[in-house]
């Protein structure tokens, strides 16, 4: 009896392995895959939702009309999307696995600069294109060639916050909390803070605090800064966290303003925060409420596709994967070699000098970082993030 | 000021892990054995919790067209979310602890199927309900109270206050009842009280029942003052709730209830002393080293097997 079972464990498992090794077969030169390595789960599960329903879009738009017309010929796009689980070591290992298994031949994301950072490492070393669409910190593409992005970055960012603040709420001091376990937070909060104390002189931060990922309770470093008196608090987090921060914070008898980053910007930020959010500022890549022109049409066909309005990574994503295809594109063909191809679009990517995206224009400059504009917005007591300022670079 | 209101933060926190602290000591304290799917059923409980309140006030769940008064809907989700818990918690005894004790397996994989039913738990629940958060809806009114500097809300001084009570609760049961009476029997002699004519399996369904009520009372005030829900929160809770219990001497009620404290203060403190940068290193630091003076805990006994 035992035996059997023991057998029957063996066999499963040997079966396991043959499906495994068929998987990395059959190829269809018809098609082109592009990999997303997006957060389909963990800690921010929107932000993988709304890039995964961006890219669908952008899918059907060009399958429909016969796929993706390169040299003359078309193709079918074929988007493969691999669940990161919000992890820097699975982000790495769904980078991994579209090179090597899927033969991807550019990929789009991770999206957080946690990921995006060991992710773009990876995808540098095997050659193959990333396009991260929301990543701000700048380490993501730093002396990475294969690497690029669609969005602006913290050293810009951390600024756009200064000067906003320091005008809208006449601010002389400033507090900041931060996730130190977060590459972007904790990028974004040193950033903020050496600007902030250039432009109001030394000690004019009265409160940095930190706290880790999982963390739910925040008193205790909110206790410290809100007994610090600060004008307002900047809180770099993702909206998952931001809900939490803000009603503790009024908890503790808090009434000052918040000034966020791009990370808040999930459609899934008021239902999570409610009442509490409303009123306060962030600084991010589009303001969806009064967009015009081909912004507008994307919001449109969004919201009635999927009934909600895209926040910025949905738009970001559109955006990153549109910069791939057109890199494509002007490769001209399509090299059986997928290495060789890679290398083709790599270079085609980098020779991109402007782009019209739905987030803005992106002007290149030899890097794979844009010049691009940010915009600030304000909550409204509907929910809606409403247009308040747009900050662009010199 | 900042001191009270410290304290106060603290007192919230630790009764969190003091509620959850309870469970894993009543499991161990009976049957010897770590439950580490506790944590999960604490997020069990609050899940139960949001679908019950939301089918009650009718902006979700189950759609029966109810719009009950947000009051009673609390009323009423309290004592059904702590039946649905125990309820999940007697199933996973039955289902998964009670067959390997039957086969007289030993603690350790006891052990292992309890992480294993933790994470069964946990993903099970992602399966379920996909991994977009779940936001806990306002059941009663906020009143923010300022005595002199100091923030209290009207939900931190409930979640204090219902730690205490649950506490002498069960520490009436334990030591005053004859329940408790055959509950310490067990712990003490697995193989002889069923001789006396005491029914194991009764006594142990009870302490599950009593453990997962608790940790689905923890699971509802916690949604209620932390209102955002997602599969893994009762991970790394349930973890500091464990070490809360193993400090205080696990397997005595009192060292759950004083281990969960000490936590929150130990964590609190070192926040409004030090840089927040430095809080779980120093604060498992402290532990550590009052496990190396006490190895059994605060209110431990020396025994001679342990896990």
């Amino acid at each position: 009896m035992k035996r059997i079972t023991v057998k029957i464990l063996f066999a499963v498992l040997a079966l396991g392995l043959g499906v495994f090794a068929l998987a990395a077969c059959g190829k269809d030169s018809n098609t082109i895959k592009v990999g997303f390595n997006i957060p389909l789960t963990g800690d921010i599960p929107k932000v993988g939702e709304a890039s995964k329903f961006a890219a669908e879009m952008l899918k059907e738009d060009i399958n429909s009309k016969g796929g993706l017309e390169v040299g003359g010929k078309k193709y079918k796009l074929e988007f493969i999307y691999q669940d990161n689980e919000s992890k820097a070591e699975s982000a790495v290992n769904a980078a991994l696995k579209l090179i090597n298994q899927d033969n991807v031949l550019a990929i789009v994301g991770p999206n957080s600069s946690k990921q995006a950072i060991p992710a773009g490492a990876t995808c540098n070393d095997a050659q193959t294109v990333m396009v991260t669409p929301w990543s701000t910190n700048p380490d993501t593409t730093k002396d990475r060639p294969w690497v690029f992005r669609a969005c602006f970055l913290d050293p810009f960012q951390g600024p756009v916050a200064v000067n906003f603040a320091a005008k809208q709420f006449g601010a002389k001091t400033a507090a900041v909390l931060f996730d130190i376990a977060n590459d972007y937070s904790k990028g974004l909060a040193e950033i903020f803070k050496a600007e902030w104390e250039k432009k109001m002189g030394p000690g004019t931060v009265v409160g940095f605090e930190s706290h880790g990922t999982k963390d739910q309770d925040f008193s205790a470093q909110l206790t410290k800064i809100v007994g610090a008196k600060p004008d307002f608090i900047f809180v770099p987090d993702n909206y998952n966290q931001v809900a939490l921060i803000v009603k503790q914070a009024h908890d503790l008898g808090y009434k000052g303003p918040f000034m966020g980053s791009d990370a808040w910007g999930s459609a899934e930020l008021m239902t999570l925060c409610g009442k509490d959010c409303i009123g306060q500022f962030f600084s991010t890549h589009y303001a969806a409420a009064g967009a015009q022109g081909a912004t507008k049409e994307f919001i449109d066909r969004f919201n009635a596709k999927y009934k909600y309005v895209p926040d910025d990574v949905a738009a970001l994503t559109w955006d990153a994967t549109r910069l791939v295809l057109q890199a494509i594109q002007s490769v001209g063909k399509i090299d059986k070699d997928v290495k060789v191809e890679r290398k083709a679009v790599r270079d085609a990517l980098a020779n991109i000098k402007e782009f019209d995206g739905i987030t803005g224009k992106m002007k290149f400059a030899g890097t794979g970082d844009p010049n691009k504009c940010a915009v600030v917005v304000q909550i409204s007591p509907e929910g809606k993030f409403e247009f308040k300022e747009s900050v662009c670079p010199e | 000021m900042e001191i009270f209101q410290n304290i106060l933060n603290a007192l919230q926190f630790g009764s969190f892990y003091a509620l959850i602290a309870l469970g894993y000591t009543l499991v161990y304290g009976v049957l010897r054995l770590i439950n580490f799917a506790h944590g999960d059923i604490f997020m069990v409980g609050a899940y139960l919790a949001y679908f019950v309140a939301v089918t009650l006030l009718g902006i979700g769940g189950l759609n029966l067209g109810l719009h009950v008064d947000p009051a009673l809907a609390l009323a009423i989700t309290v004592p059904a979310t702590m039946i649905l818990t125990a309820l999940v918690g007697v199933t996973l005894e039955r289902t998964a602890y009670r067959p390997l004790r039957r086969k007289g397996a030993d603690r350790l994989y006891v052990v292992i199927t309890a992480l294993m039913a933790g994470l069964v738990l946990e993903n099970g629940n992602l399966a379920l309900l996909g991994a977009s958060r779940k936001r806990f809806p306002d059941l009663i009114d906020k009143v923010i109270w300022n005595l002199g500097g100091v923030s209290v809300t009207n939900l931190k001084v409930v979640v204090i206050v219902a730690a205490i009570a649950v506490f002498l609760m069960l520490q009436f049961i334990v030591t005053r009842t004859k329940i408790g009476m055959a509950m310490r029997g067990i712990s003490y002699d697995k193989f002889a009280i069923p001789l006396m004519g005491i029914p194991l399996d009764t006594i142990i369904v009870v302490t599950f029942v009593l453990g997962s009520a608790m940790a689905g009372l923890a699971g509802i005030l916690f949604a209620m003052s932390y209102p955002i829900l997602e599969p893994y929160m009762g991970a790394l809770i349930g973890w500091k709730a464990f070490i809360a219990a193993v400090v205080g001497g696990i397997g005595d009620i009192r060292g759950a209830i004083v281990g969960g404290f000490m936590l929150g203060f130990i964590e609190i403190g070192v926040v409004a002393v030090f840089p927040s940068t430095l809080r779980d290193l120093f604060a498992f630091s402290v532990l550590l080293i009052i496990l190396w003076l006490r190895p059994t805990g605060i209110y431990g006994v020396a025994q001679t097997t342990k896990i």
